[in-house]
């Protein structure tokens, strides 16, 4: 756990200071320096890309946006997930049926199409990335939400809270939704990189962040377009968008355990 | 020669050591019992045997069965020995089957296996097994799955798997734990008869088990053995302050104090309730029907009943956890119903439950603090946080325990400290009724007499009145004014505790009296248990539910249902009342 939070906070604090550090900015083009490759000559650590820019600083910039959206929108699914999956698992019957039917019906749609329509329609805005992505991921969120719930409603202690009369809401909030904590966090940890993946997806297919803003995503998109003549520039954002990932996947287990009040002392 | 020679046996798991230099032998066709509390390593010894243990327990001394040390044997010729010559039967029958496998199939697998035997031989050896346990109609069982047979028939399809390669050793590890009193009697008379010349190891809690059936005794506490010697002679005349300690801790019902009845006015009135679900398949399952009781001032009156009595249905119905079909709940002359947050708060804070299972009825989440404070938040939230902390810590001390366990989470209380808690909780908003379902069940002897204890206490302080559901009539024997036996979600006899112990008037009553188990080797266990097994909530049968298991029915009793009546001086709902007593 130490090592997965000690890169991810190291990532972070060199994707916020890394750039006023860095004599270069991000959208300096300089036409002596295009394709260099990894160097300290002009402080290019990341080298430049095709138009001259240097890559420290984009790459940099591309972590700080793809780790807001992911976090943005795992927030959003963590919301929305965790709040209609208890209500629904709580309250249960004819509520739980309708509401459950309708996550089943925003399942049946081809999410990533729709995705890419509301982009093409309303003109690649970037709070729509968030939305979007939150959108998807709230529906795997509830459902998990929900079959906890179920277990959890049937548990003795929410029995003995309703015969004191304690009120629906506090049964929720104080009774039920600590005990999801473990397996909540868990899975935002899966769904942050969900939701980087789906990020760099959309940024690939250059429906993402819009030049010159960049993120992980679309630096890869440059990258592979350069492959042949300048490897740097695939590799460097796609080997830290792995280590991002994995740090994130590591760091799932450990917070599970951190939120059990049995590893509490 | 001994067939099982244990020496100096230890198993440790990092520095916590479970199994303390334990040395004991077991000859051919002997009945030894391991009994202790829980965290006594009674069954970690079991695994030990058997090379079951987990991964990470370091385990030292040695195993001689037969001649050659378990110890040291490979994982492949261990193999020989586990299943074959020493035969198993653990507590949950249902974890030890494989739900996707027919009963035939599995036992079958078994000899086949081992080269015991193959093809139609095998088939018929099984059906054969089948038989000698007992299991009723064994044709069909032979190719039902595991979740359709009942509790019973699972663990004498276990003991058939055991016995089926004749072990030498047979070990049993709370065999009838999970069942009820009456199928654990014929479970155990079943594994008597079986095992022959095949010893026995058999480890319990349960002092009344081993008592009538085991001809030496280990006691095991805290991973040490304390004593050990013949059955007699250890009841006769313990040596071990522990030992003395469990069997004054283990509940009898055939001695001790018995409370007279009670005479105050009634405090809640029950009439006509019934409880009702509807199953997965849409039929209608009548948990609960017809029951008339009132509780009166100061009172303890216990429910008793096998599973599936509706014990628990009935309070859970009265307390408006779950709706009640029909009847009526009166409670200090006021009509209870609805569900229990339509109830006025004044209802709702005069009745509390204590559950069984401490564990689960604390949430894991939160401090005790919060837990025994959680009522007054909600009935009292004018308080100041240090008013209310002062009366938490006045609940815990009232219960026994102090104000260092307010900052503890519920996984760092024992289990007596959690059920403790619980009935801090219960009892903080001081209500008139308490109502315990299986509150003791889950505890170890001496902690149970210790709440047991605190809940008379309480009541001679402050009147209060509990209703305690129980399956266990050793403890109802020692706390209840007042007895009211179920079965099959009807009340068959309603009578005073010394009434019903020493005249029981229905034959249901009579057969759960016959099958507790006495912690006594003096005193014989009842050879000829009840037969059968409860009868299935959906299907329950014509007339009298309890004919098909009752030696006295007769044509009217399948015919027409008895009514609770007056015979005397209990009430008892059996046509041959008089025949009878």
């Amino acid at each position: 756990m130490k090592k997965s939070a000690g890169i991810l906070l190291f990532i972070l604090l060199l994707a916020i200071v890394g750039p006023w550090l860095s004599p270069n900015d991000y959208l300096g083009t300089d036409f002596d320096a295009l394709l260099r490759s990894p160097q300290l000559a002009g402080m290019h650590l990341f080298g430049t890309d095709d138009l001259g820019r240097d890559l420290f600083v984009r790459t940099m910039l591309g972590i700080r946006v793809t780790l807001m959206v992911a976090v943005v929108a795992s927030l959003v699914s963590l919301v929305i997930g965790v709040t209609y999956g208890a209500v629904a698992g709580y309250v249960g019957g004819r509520v739980d049926a309708v509401m459950m039917r309708f996550v089943d019906t925003l399942y049946a749609l081809p999410f990533i199409f729709l995705v890419i329509l509301l982009m093409v329609a309303f003109e690649r805005n970037f709070l729509l990335i968030f939305v979007a992505i939150g959108a998807i991921n709230w529906l795997d969120m509830a459902r998990i939400v929900r079959g906890q719930t179920l277990s959890l409603r049937e548990r003795e202690f929410v029995d003995a809270a309703r015969l004191t009369g304690v009120s629906t809401p506090r049964i929720i909030f104080r009774h039920i939704a600590p005990n999801l904590l473990g397996i909540v966090v868990v899975y935002v940890t899966l769904t942050i990189p969900q939701a980087i993946l789906v990020e760099s997806f959309l940024s690939f297919l250059g429906l993402g962040v819009q030049e010159p803003q960049t993120s992980l995503g679309a630096l890869v998109d440059a990258g592979v377009n350069q492959m042949e003549g300048a490897s740097w520039m695939l590799l460097i954002p796609a080997s830290l968008l792995a280590v991002i990932l994995m740090s994130f996947n590591f760091l799932g287990d450990a917070l599970r355990d951190f939120f059990d009040a049995k590893h509490k002392q | 020669m001994s067939l099982l020679k244990i020496k100096n046996l230890r198993v440790s798991y990092d520095d916590d050591v479970v199994v303390d230099a334990v040395s004991f032998s077991i000859k051919r066709g002997e009945s030894v019992g391991i009994v202790g509390e829980s965290g006594s390593g009674k069954s970690q010894t079991a695994l030990a045997i058997l090379g079951l243990l987990s991964r990470d327990a370091l385990v030292s001394g040695s195993i001689v069965f037969g001649g050659q040390d378990l110890l040291t044997l490979s994982e492949r010729k261990l193999d020989r020995v586990r299943g074959v010559r020493i035969g198993m039967v653990f507590q949950d029958p249902m974890q030890a089957l494989n739900p996707y496998m027919r009963i035939g199939q599995q036992l079958r697998q078994i000899l086949i296996q081992h080269e015991i035997a193959a093809g139609s031989g095998a088939d018929a050896k099984v059906m054969a097994m089948l038989n000698k346990v007992g299991l009723p109609d064994a044709e069909r069982q032979f190719r039902a799955f595991p979740h359709e047979l009942s509790g019973g028939m699972r663990q004498r399809v276990m003991i058939a798997s055991a016995l089926i390669c004749e072990p030498e050793l047979l070990i049993a590890d709370e065999p009838t734990t999970a069942l009820d009193v009456t199928v654990q009697a014929q479970i155990l008379n079943q594994l008597e008869e079986l095992r022959d010349d095949t010893a026995l190891l058999l480890i319990t809690h349960d002092l009344g088990i081993v008592a009538g059936r085991c001809e030496r005794l280990l006691v095991l506490e805290g991973g040490k053995l304390i004593e050990s010697g013949a059955t007699v002679s250890i009841f006769g005349s313990p040596q071990h302050a522990h030992t003395k300690k469990l069997l004054a801790a283990a509940p009898r019902i055939d001695r001790g104090e018995i409370l007279p009845a009670v005479g105050g006015r009634t405090v809640l009135g029950v009439e006509g309730a019934s409880v009702g679900y509807a199953s997965a398949s849409k039929e209608q399952l009548v948990a609960v029907s017809d029951v008339c009781l009132s509780l009166r001032e100061a009172e303890t009156l216990a429910i008793v009943g096998e599973s599936g009595s509706g014990k628990s249905s009935l309070v859970r119905g009265l307390l408006g956890l779950i709706p009640m079909r029909a009847g009526r709940v009166v409670y200090a002359g006021k009509p209870l119903h609805g569900p229990v947050q339509a109830r006025a708060a004044s209802q709702r804070r005069d009745l509390q439950l204590v559950f069984q299972d401490p564990v689960s009825a604390l949430n894991p989440q939160m401090r005790v603090a919060s837990i025994v404070g959680e009522p007054l938040l909600v009935h009292e939230p004018k308080q100041s946080a240090a008013q209310r902390r002062a009366r938490v810590v006045e609940a815990l001390e009232r219960v026994g325990l102090t104000a260092g366990l307010l900052r503890r989470y519920p996984h760092q209380l024992s289990g007596g400290q959690a059920q403790r808690v619980a009935i801090a909780r219960a009892l903080i908003l001081k209500p008139r009724i308490l109502i315990c379902d299986e509150a003791v069940a889950a505890l170890d002897g001496s902690v149970r007499q210790q709440v047991l204890k605190l809940l008379r206490d309480v009541q001679a302080e402050s009147g209060l009145s509990i209703i305690f559901i129980s399956h266990d009539l050793g403890v109802v024997r020692s706390i209840a004014h007042r007895v009211a036996v179920m079965y099959l979600g009807r009340l068959v006899e309603v009578a005073e505790t010394a009434t019903l112990f020493s005249r029981p008037a229905h034959p249901y009553t009579r057969a759960l009296l016959a099958a507790s188990p006495v912690p006594d080797p003096l005193v014989a266990p009842s050879r000829v248990p009840l037969k059968g097994e409860p009868p299935s909530l959906l299907k329950p049968p014509s007339g009298c539910a309890f004919h098909p298991r009752c030696d006295f029915a007769e044509d009217a009793c399948r015919e027409s249902r008895p009514e609770l009546r007056e015979l005397n001086g209990t009430r008892v709902a059996c046509h041959r009342g008089e025949d009878i007593s």
